[in-house]
């Protein structure tokens, strides 16, 4: 049974379709590539799986149970964790407090509990030396690892990570690449959203890409750049 | 627990010049800086931690002055009775105003306060019993052992209420609760996306903010033996709750406690010395101050000249 089911989801704005009829099948364990040129409804996709858009048809399933009209943060505390393309995280808080944020709400610890598992996860995300600065203060490749690691804080069982990638230099893209596949192999199943093809090639066992709101392909990641679909919706033609 | 010693400290001095104060003056300004501070704590709770500006004070207020006068009027019910049914009236209010109110935003959410206020303030005025648009008189029953007069003990009430009060705001503040606040304060969705709860955290903050609010309002008729519309749902307290939280930073429960102590006080000061009108443009002046020279507040200030040295 997959552990994500996407069943017909539509969803618009207005009179824009953003997404039109998407249906994808998650299954546990699996590392699973969304891609799409810019404005292809990615994001709104992700945002409807975690919550913070509703979906106005077709419904969303996760680990069996249905979770279309949940509001987010029920998602969340049911194992669906995401980290957000621009940067959002707590400002006035000091990194450490971020993570204690899902850490008290999620999982319930106390907080000298909490303390000892969010230092955990700043150190597994190399984040550990800024525990106690002002997020406020991060540079934009700790912004991104601070998304990563208050999404991980959740204990969640899927992670969403939306272009957690972007604008980073290629050193720095194998350091997050690193992390997520670390996660994987302890059985988080990740979607991750990425420009970078390399990154989303080397990573992904199956991608799936949108385009104008409705998906044109679904292959393994050698054959999806080879698709005259994906080439004429990337490259225009 | 040096906190709780602290308000020990403040209950006995408050009860000491009770006992010993001989001018009734003292306890009639002191009341109303006291109010402020409830007022301002309160304002806190949903302003400050939430980060929703709320300009609805006096609806809230009010509406717990009206609830301590009418039930007065009606059973004679003691003042501390008064109070208890002023929260819970205020409090719901905040709830109820929360679930229409609070999916909007900024700016908005403001407005929306606003237009509580209006509402509120039209309900009193047609409302015959509570006495109307003329407002109502009210006889004051004796004080209670061991006060002198009716006014010291009101006064005993208020000193009481800023404990409590701010005694509330401190447990929200370094609860969970508080971090929620926080967090949802600074992005509503990545707070969601946390587990955060937020529509659920919001109205709590709101109830218990307009629950307080309405608390410190419930003895007010007594204090001036009269209740009317226009007075009781003036803006100025709004203003009043709103300014001494920034003027003392929002941030801390102490902030607002300070910042109305302050703003009240030279209200006070200027009221009696120079005119009931000069005293409302203080609250302009003092605020455009700090919010140019320390926009977080006397604590902001302190905090930023301790980390410098």
């Amino acid at each position: 049974m997959a552990l994500l089911e996407i069943n017909n989801v539509s969803k618009s704005f207005g009179g824009f379709a953003a997404l039109t009829d998407v249906s994808i099948d998650i299954a546990q364990g699996e590392r699973f590539g969304l891609i799409g040129p810019n404005g292809s409804g990615k994001t709104t996709l992700i945002n409807c799986v975690s919550g913070t858009l509703q979906n106005e048809s077709g419904s969303i399933v996760f680990d069996g149970a249905d979770v279309t009209r949940k509001a987010a943060y029920q998602r969340t505390r049911g194992g669906i964790a995401r980290s957000f393309q621009i940067p959002r995280p707590f400002f006035s808080m000091s990194v450490l407090e971020n993570l204690m944020v899902p850490l008290g709400y999620v999982v319930h610890l106390n907080n000298k509990n909490a303390e000892t598992e969010a230092m955990n996860i700043l150190e597994r995300m190399g984040l550990a030396d800024k525990a106690g600065a002002q997020s406020s203060s991060l540079s934009q490749v700790e912004l991104r690892k601070l998304e990563l690691a208050r999404a991980m804080a959740a204990r969640p069982r899927l992670l969403i990570s939306d272009e957690a990638m972007a604008g980073l230099s290629g050193s720095e893209v194998d350091e997050v690449l690193k992390i997520l596949f670390d996660l994987n192999a302890s059985g988080i199943t990740i979607i991750m959203i990425e420009h970078i093809m390399q990154a989303v090639m080397r990573f992904s066992q199956r991608v799936v890409c949108l385009d104008a709101g409705r998906i044109i392909c679904e292959a393994a990641p050698a054959e999806i750049v080879k698709n005259p679909e994906v080439q004429k919706a990337y490259l225009g033609a | 627990m040096r906190f709780w010693i602290g308000a020990a400290v403040w209950i006995a001095l408050a009860a000491g010049v009770a006992v010993f104060a001989k001018n009734e003056y003292v306890f009639f300004a002191t009341y109303t800086v006291l109010m402020f501070v409830v007022l301002a704590t309160a304002w806190n709770i949903l302003g400050g931690y939430a980060g929703y500006v709320n300009f609805g004070t006096p609806a809230f207020f009010g509406l717990g002055a009206y609830t301590g006068a009418v039930l007065y009027k009606a059973f004679a019910l003691p003042l501390g009775l008064q109070i208890v049914a002023a929260f819970v009236m205020s409090g719901l209010l905040g709830l109820f105003a929360g679930i229409l109110t609070l999916r909007l935003r900024g700016i908005f959410f403001a407005i929306a306060t606003i237009a509580l206020v209006v509402i509120m303030e039209t309900l009193f005025i047609n409302w015959r019993y509570a006495g109307g648009a003329t407002g109502l008189q009210l006889l004051r029953p004796a004080p209670l052992w061991p006060f002198q007069s009716y006014i010291t003990m009101l006064f005993m009430v208020m000193a009481l209420m800023v404990v409590g009060a701010v005694a509330i705001a401190r447990y929200i503040e370094r609860s969970w609760i508080g971090r929620g606040l926080r967090a949802l304060r600074d992005s509503e969705d990545a707070a969601e996306c946390s587990g955060v709860p937020t529509l659920r955290l919001k109205l709590f903050a709101c109830a218990v903010s307009g629950g307080l609010m309405g608390a410190a309002g419930a003895p007010m008729p007594m204090y001036l033996s009269f209740i009317e519309p226009a007075s009781t749902f003036n803006l100025n307290y709004a203003v009043g709750a709103l300014a001494g939280a920034m003027i003392g930073g929002t941030s801390h429960w102490i902030g607002p406690v300070l910042g109305a102590v302050l703003l009240s006080s030279v209200q006070q000061v200027v009221t009696v010395t120079i005119s009931n009108e000069i005293n409302v443009l203080v609250v302009g002046v003092l605020l455009v101050v700090f919010v140019v020279a320390a926009p977080d507040g006397i604590i902001g200030f302190f905090r930023k000249w301790l980390s410098s040295k």
